[in-house]
């Protein structure tokens, strides 16, 4: 039951041949086996989600009209509030924080009967690519867990290909829902930059983060952007426009006559060979399936990667400022006579992991007086280039595609003490949200030479979100009937004997 | 080729608020010296004719009707302070003695 996809538990839901409650017990059964290996989830709430599930049980007896995800078990990337339940960021500074209000996400979770399991690992405030950064320890891949589970979202990518959720909630600042969708061999998306609340998302970089829908197939990806999407009048940058019809794209999946635009920046030289193979393999499926494939250049996106160091740091500096030991976590050195300063000084310092620490000091010289123009003043300049170049391309082709990351998933620690190298894994993410445009990631395969898996990165403009999906649903059809089953069927079996 | 030194690290540490210890600085230090070359690129394309973004959208102010909506409590406003005295946060000494 677990192995379905959320589309199929929901019709045997409304078919009456399984209860929420039964389905929710599965999960929390398959999550008590086999995440002492994986370690996707940081707290998991038992009791909640079986009264959630039995909540929704009852309403269905009565014969009330349900959302088409009702008694559906999820994941939550712990970066998202929940009233009442443990919301850390991964981070020290957060340990046994309760927040007295939920996000939009969540409330809108809640409205549409989605039972939520608990809550998944993550980079500390969303900053790496592995899940290493997290103070609770990594997330270990399904594939082979002596590798990483990409990042920031690599609890609830995790959890998604050990089925230990059927659908799971990530935030991409970067390619924090699409590289760890990448690398697992599930589904990604982020949606259109203000398609999707940042209420009660604890911010990292507010005009990059976006959160986003992940499962394990592309209708899955769809129901769950459609119940989390919308105009939300306590997000500012909330855009007050109707939700891209991502459903109905993912479900005709037809791409007769699309102009699929090929990157030409985002291959080649720094990815993979199996990587490659994948990727060309298909675009052939694309075009069988009548689709034009045409070349598109983006002369500024290799600067896309230098521009994001800068403002995501920048931005981070003075989001996380807010953690000042005063209204809420942790509080150290507060002794008698002890000033303001030095607590706020010793709690961050106690508080905040190394990589977040190297980003606010990053952020905060790339700010300060006398740097400001040279440095995030650039790098904002950078952003209208990558702009741009977006704008030409999608006067070419109706979505632009690549590779979602240059390598398949590299082994735990080996990337640990190299910032630069571990950024380099976001080098096809980034220039999305650079432009706030949306973007997919989607399994196209496992890689000849280790087996392991890669993603098909699709992008779409701004607020054109369902043409991500019709073309995510055309190829995942195409590679479906290739394989004969889903990709996910040629994982390891987890929680064998140990 | 751009670098920060252990001082100019420490004085960012306290300028962010961040107590860090010796080693913590000297690895900083060394480390933004390759982190601030791969960063600088962007200067490369930076010309003065090129406008800056700093936002995927067009921002303006967001109004609402200025109705009286329920809020948190004080209660569960509070639930999360590290120290609470008479219904407020109590918070370490702000200003020096004299």
């Amino acid at each position: 039951m677990i192995r379905s996809t959320a589309a199929e538990m929901a019709a045997k839901l409304v078919a009456g041949e399984v209860t929420s409650v039964a389905l929710t017990q599965a999960h929390l059964d398959r999550i008590a086996s086999v995440d002492t290996d994986v370690h996707a989830f940081l707290h998991v709430d038992t009791e909640g989600a079986l009264a959630q599930a039995a909540a929704i049980d009852a309403k269905r007896a009565k014969g009330e009209k349900l959302s088409p995800l009702a008694g559906v078990p999820l994941a939550l990337k712990d970066v998202m509030a929940q009233k009442g339940i443990p919301t850390t960021c991964g981070s020290k500074i957060l340990e046994g924080w309760r927040p007295p209000y939920d996000s939009t996400v969540v409330a809108n979770l809640k409205k549409n009967d989605i039972v939520i399991l608990g809550k998944t690992n993550m980079d500390e405030f969303a900053m790496g690519s592995s899940t290493e950064n997290s103070a609770y320890g990594p997330t270990h891949n399904p594939w082979d867990l002596t590798r990483i589970p990409g990042g920031s979202g690599g609890g609830s990518s995790a959890a998604l290909a050990a089925f230990e959720a059927p659908l799971a909630i990530g935030t991409d600042t970067g390619g924090s829902i699409r590289q760890p969708a990448a690398v697992t061999g599930t589904v990604g998306v982020k949606p259109t930059y203000g398609g999707v609340s940042r209420f009660g998302l604890v911010a990292f970089s507010s005009s990059l983060d976006q959160a986003g829908p992940c499962a394990r197939t592309v209708l899955d990806a769809a129901l769950l952007h459609e119940a989390i999407a919308g105009h939300d009048p306590k997000d500012s940058t909330s855009i007050n426009a109707p939700v891209p019809q991502v459903v109905t794209a993912a479900k005709s999946g037809d791409v007769k006559g699309m102009k699929i635009g090929v990157v030409k920046e985002l291959n080649g030289d720094g990815y993979q060979a199996g990587v490659r193979a994948r990727f060309e393999e298909s675009l052939e499926l694309l075009a069988k399936a009548g689709a034009e494939i045409v070349e598109v250049s983006a002369p500024n996106f290799e600067y896309a990667l230098a521009a994001y160091y800068l403002i995501a740091p920048s931005e981070c500096s003075s989001n996380l400022a807010r953690f000042d030991a005063m209204r809420y976590g942790l509080r150290v050195g507060d002794v008698d006579g002890a000033s303001a300063e030095s607590v706020m000084n010793l709690t961050r310092e106690v508080g905040f992991g190394k990589e977040v620490k190297r980003r606010i000091i990053l952020g905060t010289y790339a700010l300060s007086s006398g740097y400001y123009d040279a440095y995030y003043g650039s790098a904002q300049k950078v952003r209208t280039l990558i702009t741009q170049d977006f704008t030409s391309a999608f006067a070419k082709a109706d979505v632009l595609v690549s590779p979602t990351c240059p390598t398949t998933a590299f082994k735990i620690g080996e990337k640990a003490n190299d910032p630069l190298a571990m950024y380099l894994n976001d080098i096809a993410t980034i220039p999305v949200n650079m432009a706030g445009i949306g973007g997919m990631s989607l399994p196209s395969g496992l890689a000849d030479e280790d087996d392991l898996p890669v993603g098909f990165q699709i992008m779409s403009p701004v607020m054109k979100d369902e043409r991500m999906y019709s073309v995510g649903a055309a190829l995942e059809a195409a590679l479906l009937s290739k394989w004969g089953a889903p990709l996910l069927d040629k994982a390891p079996v987890l929680g064998g004997a140990k | 080729m751009s670098s920060l030194s252990r001082d100019d690290v420490a004085k960012l540490a306290g300028l962010a608020r961040i107590e860090m210890s010796e080693e913590e600085l000297v690895a900083l230090s060394n480390e933004f010296t390759v982190i601030l070359d791969a960063v600088a690129r962007v200067q490369e394309v930076a010309g003065a004719d090129v406008e800056a973004t700093s936002h995927p959208l067009p921002l303006r102010n967001v109004f609402r009707a200025d109705v009286v909506v329920p809020s948190l409590t004080p209660q569960e406003a509070l639930s999360g302070a590290p120290a609470q005295e008479e219904q407020r946060f109590r918070v370490p000494q702000i200003l020096g003695e004299e």
